[in-house]
């Protein structure tokens, strides 16, 4: 096992019946990395997740997670991972405080309860009980029991779905505070700008297998992919062309209009373009 | 790729160490029991419960049920059964499936916490909440209906290994009983039908020996009658035991069938027990 490494997975297999959910996934997440695991629903994220968390058993593949196979999680080794669900596991009745207190306990090492309320920007509710809390509140408290106990890798399963945009800011700041800290973080997220934003690496994940790993902006080598050129013709119509070499194309339409090149565009694929090509969409 | 520093390897502990198994149960106990008394509805269905049921049969019944006995004394050991079993089968196998549901157990499971606290800290729970609400029916009984307390140090110790057991056996069937529940919604709708049967069948609201025989031979094979009957041996006088159907309260029976009973509901529990919901695999 390499040391460097966090996460490793090798023809990792999950089906439910018939229903195959993972079709040999092979993975590597290095130490101190923040992945995003990119895919649409149904995509089989949560069920990769949520076998590397231990939660769930693997029809085969060799996995290793902290140098451990997560199939048989130990007390020492859940002390390392934090987790963050899908799901929030409510505690109606309990304040803020008395949850992250609670489960501070469980851990050998664990940050202190208070510092942590404000660190996920929940110093003004400590005391609330959590079924008073708003949806983006709560999910700050999701986090806060997965990072009470210090883990050295940190999984965020869809953490900022349903957040309003200011709320995802202040969210991603926090996980880069983490990430800055050294914790290895693994999130699976459907939103693009999330794994742009957050990740070194994202792995798209489509039909149970991984389509591409980079890094946000090599995705589908969107820095050497041809790009479009367009203008419009003194006809009126529309011409465009793909080319490696956009700018002599535009020299040359230069030259050949006399200057300006009347509705030019340039353009490359963006993100969500790559993106949807490869989990098979076409727009 | 961030940087290649070596993560929160431990460094001086900020938040102090980890309390020991004993105390991690504890907490965890009082973590339960808080959340039950927080949970008005809880507090009012669980405790509240036979106590109204006490006083509804006070009202309506007042002779005497023979031999200078009160109807009320002989009731009274219906309800602190029904009241212990509510505050163990039906608590537990009402709220667990609403706790799965939510994920609660799941995010328990993602934790370090050892699997067994988490059951010690449901036993705590229900054992406080049992203690208290038998403490409060009876003391409801004794200053409103002229109820007899237990005369010797025998009865009290009867009356303690009877609730001791009956609890256990409600408690682990209640957790069993908890992972027939698919939804959060219908833990209730399991449990209730079972417990209000069991109540009418096993003499919580008749007197057991006026029940059909083929109905108290039923009974029998369940905790609730035998709660019901030790009970009696414990709030009625010798002499009543010769009208129980085994001629006499039979403590010896009562302990052997509450103690299969907490073996049956201990095995169910460790075969059956789901953290996870079905959709959740």
């Amino acid at each position: 096992m390499d040391d460097e490494l966090a996460i490793s997975v090798r023809g990792l297999r999950k089906a439910y019946g018939e229903n195959v959910a993972v079709a040999g996934v092979d993975l590597d997440v290095r130490r101190g990395e923040v992945f995003a695991l990119l895919g649409p629903n149904g995509a089989g994220k949560t069920t990769t997740v949520e076998i590397l968390e231990g939660y769930r058993r693997r029809d085969a593949g060799e996995v290793t997670v902290l140098g451990a196979d997560p199939a048989q999680p130990d007390a020492g080794w859940r002390s390392r991972v934090g987790i963050v669900l899908q799901g929030t596991g409510e505690f109606d009745e309990l304040t803020v405080a008395e949850v992250i207190r609670h489960f501070s306990g469980f851990y050998p090492d664990a940050d202190d309860p208070d510092k942590v309320i404000e660190r996920v920007g929940l110093a003004g509710k400590a005391k609330a009980r959590t079924h008073t809390l708003s949806g983006g509140q709560k999910r700050r408290l999701d986090v806060a029991l997965g990072i009470i106990g210090r883990p050295e890798l940190l999984f965020l399963d869809e953490p900022t779905t349903g957040f309003d945009p200011e709320a995802r800011r202040e969210f991603w700041e926090l996980i880069r505070d983490l990430a800055a800290a050294g914790t290895t973080i693994v999130l699976t997220t459907h939103y693009l700008d999330e794994a742009e934003a957050l990740a070194d690496r994202v792995g798209v994940i489509a039909g149970g297998r991984l389509v591409e790993v980079a890094a946000p902006n090599r995705l589908g080598n969107r820095q050497e992919a041809l790009a479009t050129v367009s203008w419009r013709t003194p006809e009126g119509t529309v011409e465009s062309a793909q080319s490696a070499t956009p700018t002599a194309l535009v020299a040359d339409l230069a030259a050949r209009y006399g200057g300006e090149v009347p509705g030019l565009t340039v353009t490359r694929p963006t993100l969500e373009d790559v993106y949807l090509t490869m989990i098979g969409h076409t727009r | 790729m961030t940087t290649t520093t070596k993560p929160a390897t431990p460094v001086a502990a900020t938040g102090g160490r980890r309390p020991g198994a004993g105390a991690l149960a504890l907490r965890q106990g009082r973590l339960e029991t808080t959340q039950f008394l927080r949970s008005r509805e809880s507090v009012v269905f669980t405790m509240g419960f036979p106590i109204i049921m006490i006083l509804i049969f006070a009202s309506i019944f007042h002779g005497e049920i023979g031999g200078g006995v009160k109807f009320t004394q002989y009731f009274i050991t219906g309800m602190i059964a029904t009241g212990l079993m509510t505050v163990s089968f039906q608590n537990l196998g009402i709220w667990i499936p609403i706790e799965r549901d939510r994920g609660v157990l799941k995010r328990y499971r993602g934790t370090p916490m050892p699997k067994w606290v988490w059951f010690a800290g449901k036993v705590i729970m229900v054992v406080v909440i049992g203690i208290a609400e038998t403490a409060l029916l009876v003391a409801v009984a004794v200053a409103l209906f002229d109820l007899d307390l237990p005369g010797t140090a025998a009865r009290w110790f009867t009356f303690g290994w009877v609730a001791v057991l009956g609890v256990t056996a409600c408690t682990l069937s209640g957790i069993a009983i908890s992972s027939l529940a698919r939804t959060a919604r219908s833990g209730s709708a399991v449990v209730t039908p079972v417990a209000l049967v069991l109540q009418f069948i096993s003499g919580v609201f008749f007197v057991f020996t006026s029940l059909p025989t083929w109905m108290q031979q039923v009974a029998a094979l369940f905790p609730l009658k035998w709660m019901c009957q030790g009970l009696r041996a414990v709030f009625l006088p010798e002499s009543f035991g010769a009208q129980e159907p085994g001629g006499s309260f039979e403590l010896g029976r009562v302990a052997l069938v509450l103690g299969l009973w907490c073996v049956i509901g201990l095995v169910l529990c460790l075969t059956t027990f789901r953290w996870t919901t079905k959709r959740d695999g």
